[in-house]
């Protein structure tokens, strides 16, 4: 363990092979990583042009984790996850639009602009934030999961977090319950390798962070977390373990943060070289390459679904400029749950 | 304290005798049987019988399902209640005492209360958090605070603290039915008290009540102090001082129309409560006094509070600590500008 520098990451070799999924899954992934990456290469945009205030966490560079696993889950699962969650939400199927007016703080958002960037809510997708508090979401994904048990619904529950959050007890509490009553929870770490400016070997005994999770007797699974290959892979043999188990599962997603921490953060901690070294991991860049190598996708493709993507942004944008903001005499409502027969409860 | 009388005001004929600890049994009984969604969740409520005695039986009558023995691991089981609520369960969790829901005050204040507002009206936290509050049993600074000041600060929960038989027995029901997440503080002095339950009993989570009229001072109150400050008033009858008890059952929202309305008939206000002194409940309750009924007061309201220690075990010294009948009754007095 170094005292004050951090350790220099060895940098792997970026993800290549052949793509083993039908052209309408290859595409679909592409598709899904390079919304995330547009919507929020605007977001940050518009942070710089002050639509945006308050916290901005970006999750760029880490888009496959999301889109790998999102698409191994199905309608009636529950999704918990953290402040840095706009690719997550978007994925679940919350619309660009709601989260961009979200972020612009409009009553048209997917949390009425009370949330903004760190709390997405969206009921209909059973997306539970969106939580700022490091390892928070990790109590409620097994109580969802087991109230999903006690009343005989087969959804699993999926929660993502950072290792980060492997440092809080609410993990290990969280791992505890989760194996001692058997409940199916899809346990997402994605190790992006800083706990905002706290490398792994400089804030954890153990950086194994398997051995945490099966310490409590917990199976888990450690994936290269750029490839969306292998994620996706992993996402379904996880999802399906829970699912036909009725156990957790923990899965660990090595990847990294291109973008600083939040808007804030001057980077002092990691070197611009470590950074550039990852870039050649990128997870968009080297799936695009690996399509074309194998004859999925063409350059005029890319650009066509490139397109197709600003233009749902520019759309997006648009939405969240044209939307309201919430009365201030509403500044109280949903404090408490409306008295039935009254418009409000405050 | 008035449990060496164990008598409750207004006796009536339809009553039966029961203790506190029977009536949390069976309000819990009760929910359990009338509403499959509820469950049971907390340190050593199964097999142990409850800390107190309060679930005893209940693993044999309802499964260990849905009587769910935890770990000792507050943050993670309070947690689970908050995500089971959302996942549309009505959880009962039992937290030992208020010292040990510190460990789960992360779950109750950022997640549970938050929800609802944060996702712009999407999520409510049905949930019900039941917890042993206070001091007198000599078990020293770990086991006996009074926190409740600190639940009542936070919006989006609800605080009751059920001083009666009736009130123990009646508050839960409600408290399950409502929507947003409520926090029940058991004085644990009063788990052995024996009190009459009317038949049928009231079941109210909004208004506090006045436990005894008066016409000179309003005592304002809840929880364990109640019975001190009935003692107190009764004390001050033999002085010719009719004193009026106010027991707030509800800490939030707080009832100030019933507060309010005690003050302007009597002019005057003691608050008694168990918590310290410096930015606790008294002191709400001492500046809503003031703002709404100012000029109906004919003396600056008075508070009785828990000394500002930590509450220590000798007996002697927790005794000093601890809001007593002698010093209300001397509160009283004073603000009637009365010596003796």
């Amino acid at each position: 363990m170094s005292d004050t520098a951090t350790t220099p990451n060895p940098v792997p070799d970026p993800p290549t092979g052949p793509v083993p999924f039908d052209r309408e899954l290859a595409l679909g992934l592409l598709h899904d990583m390079l919304r995330v990456r547009r919507m929020e290469e605007k977001c940050a945009e518009l942070y710089g042009s002050g639509s945006i205030r308050g916290f901005l966490h970006l999750y760029i560079g880490e888009e496959a984790v999301a889109a790998g696993v999102m698409r191994a889950l199905r309608p009636e699962d529950n999704i918990l996850a953290t402040y840095r969650e706009h690719g997550h939400a978007l994925l679940r199927g919350v619309s660009m639009a709601a989260i961009m007016a979200e972020m612009f703080g409009k009553q048209e958002g997917c949390s009425r602009g009370r949330g903004g960037s760190m709390h997405l809510f969206d009921a209909a997708t059973h997306f539970y934030g969106g939580n700022a508090i490091v390892g928070g979401a990790l109590p409620l994904a097994v109580g969802l999961a087991l109230a999903a048990k006690m009343q005989g619904r087969q959804c699993i529950t999926a929660c993502f977090f950072g290792e980060g959050a492997m440092a809080e007890g609410a993990f290990h509490e969280s791992m505890n319950l989760a194996a001692l009553w058997e409940l199916p929870v899809l346990f997402c770490c994605e190790n992006n390798r800083y706990a905002m400016g706290t490398a792994l070997d400089r804030s954890e005994s153990q950086t194994d962070l398997t051995a945490k999770a099966a310490s409590y007797r917990v199976a888990t699974e450690t994936v290269d977390g750029m490839d969306v290959v292998a994620v996706h892979e992993a996402a379904q043999r996880a999802a399906a373990f829970v699912r036909d188990s009725g156990s957790p599962m923990f899965v660990e997603f090595q990847t990294y943060r291109f973008r600083a921490h939040s808007m804030f953060d001057p980077e002092l901690y990691r070197d611009r070289a470590e950074v550039e070294a990852w870039k050649t991991r990128g997870p968009i860049h080297t799936y695009t390459a690996r399509l074309k190598a194998q004859g999925l996708l063409t350059e005029a493709d890319f650009l066509a679904l490139d397109d197709a993507v600003g233009a749902e942004v520019r759309r997006a944008v648009a939405f969240a400029e044209a939307g309201t903001w919430e009365p201030v005499a509403d500044l109280a409502r949903d404090v408490c749950t409306p008295a039935p027969g009254t418009g409000d409860a405050s | 304290m008035s449990t060496k009388a164990g008598t409750q005001e207004g006796v009536h004929a339809g009553t039966v005798r029961i203790t506190y600890r029977q009536a949390v049994h069976d309000a819990m009984h009760e929910a359990l049987t009338r509403d499959p969604r509820v469950f049971l969740m907390g340190e050593d409520v199964g097999c142990y019988g409850g800390t107190y005695a309060f679930s005893k039986g209940f693993l044999e009558a309802f499964g260990p399902e849905r009587i769910r023995d935890t770990p000792l691991s507050e943050l993670g089981f309070v947690g689970a209640g908050v995500g089971a609520a959302l996942g549309g369960m009505r959880p009962i969790v039992e937290v030992m005492t208020v010292n040990f829901s510190l460990l789960a005050l992360d779950q109750i204040v950022n997640n549970a209360a938050l929800y609802r507002h944060m996702s712009g009206g999407q999520f409510s936290v049905p949930l019900v958090v039941r917890m042993a509050t206070g001091a007198g049993r000599q078990l020293a600074a770990q086991h006996s605070h009074s926190l409740e000041g600190w639940y009542a600060h936070i919006p989006g929960i609800r605080v009751l603290a059920p001083a009666t038989v009736e009130d123990a027995r009646g508050m839960l029901w409600p408290a399950l039915l409502d929507p947003d997440p409520v926090v029940i503080f058991e004085h644990a002095q009063l788990f052995n008290m024996e009190g009459d339950l009317p038949q049928p009993f009231t079941a109210d989570i909004e208004h506090a009540i006045v436990r005894r009229e008066g016409s000179d001072v309003s005592l304002i109150t809840s929880g364990g102090s109640l019975w001190k400050t009935l003692d107190a008033a009764v004390q001050l009858a033999t002085a010719g001082i009719s004193a009026e008890v106010v027991d707030l059952r509800v800490l939030r929202p707080l009832d100030l129309p019933t507060v309010a309305a005690s003050v302007r008939k009597t002019h005057r206000a003691v608050i008694v409560d168990e918590g310290w002194r410096t930015g606790g409940l008294s002191a709400e309750i001492a500046a809503s006094i003031t703002e709404h009924a100012f000029f109906d007061l004919d003396a600056p309201p008075v508070r009785v509070c828990g000394a500002e220690v930590p509450i220590p075990y000798a007996k002697h010294l927790e005794d000093a600590a601890l809001p007593q009948v002698p010093q209300i009754v001397a509160a009283a007095m004073q603000l009637m500008g009365r010596t003796r």
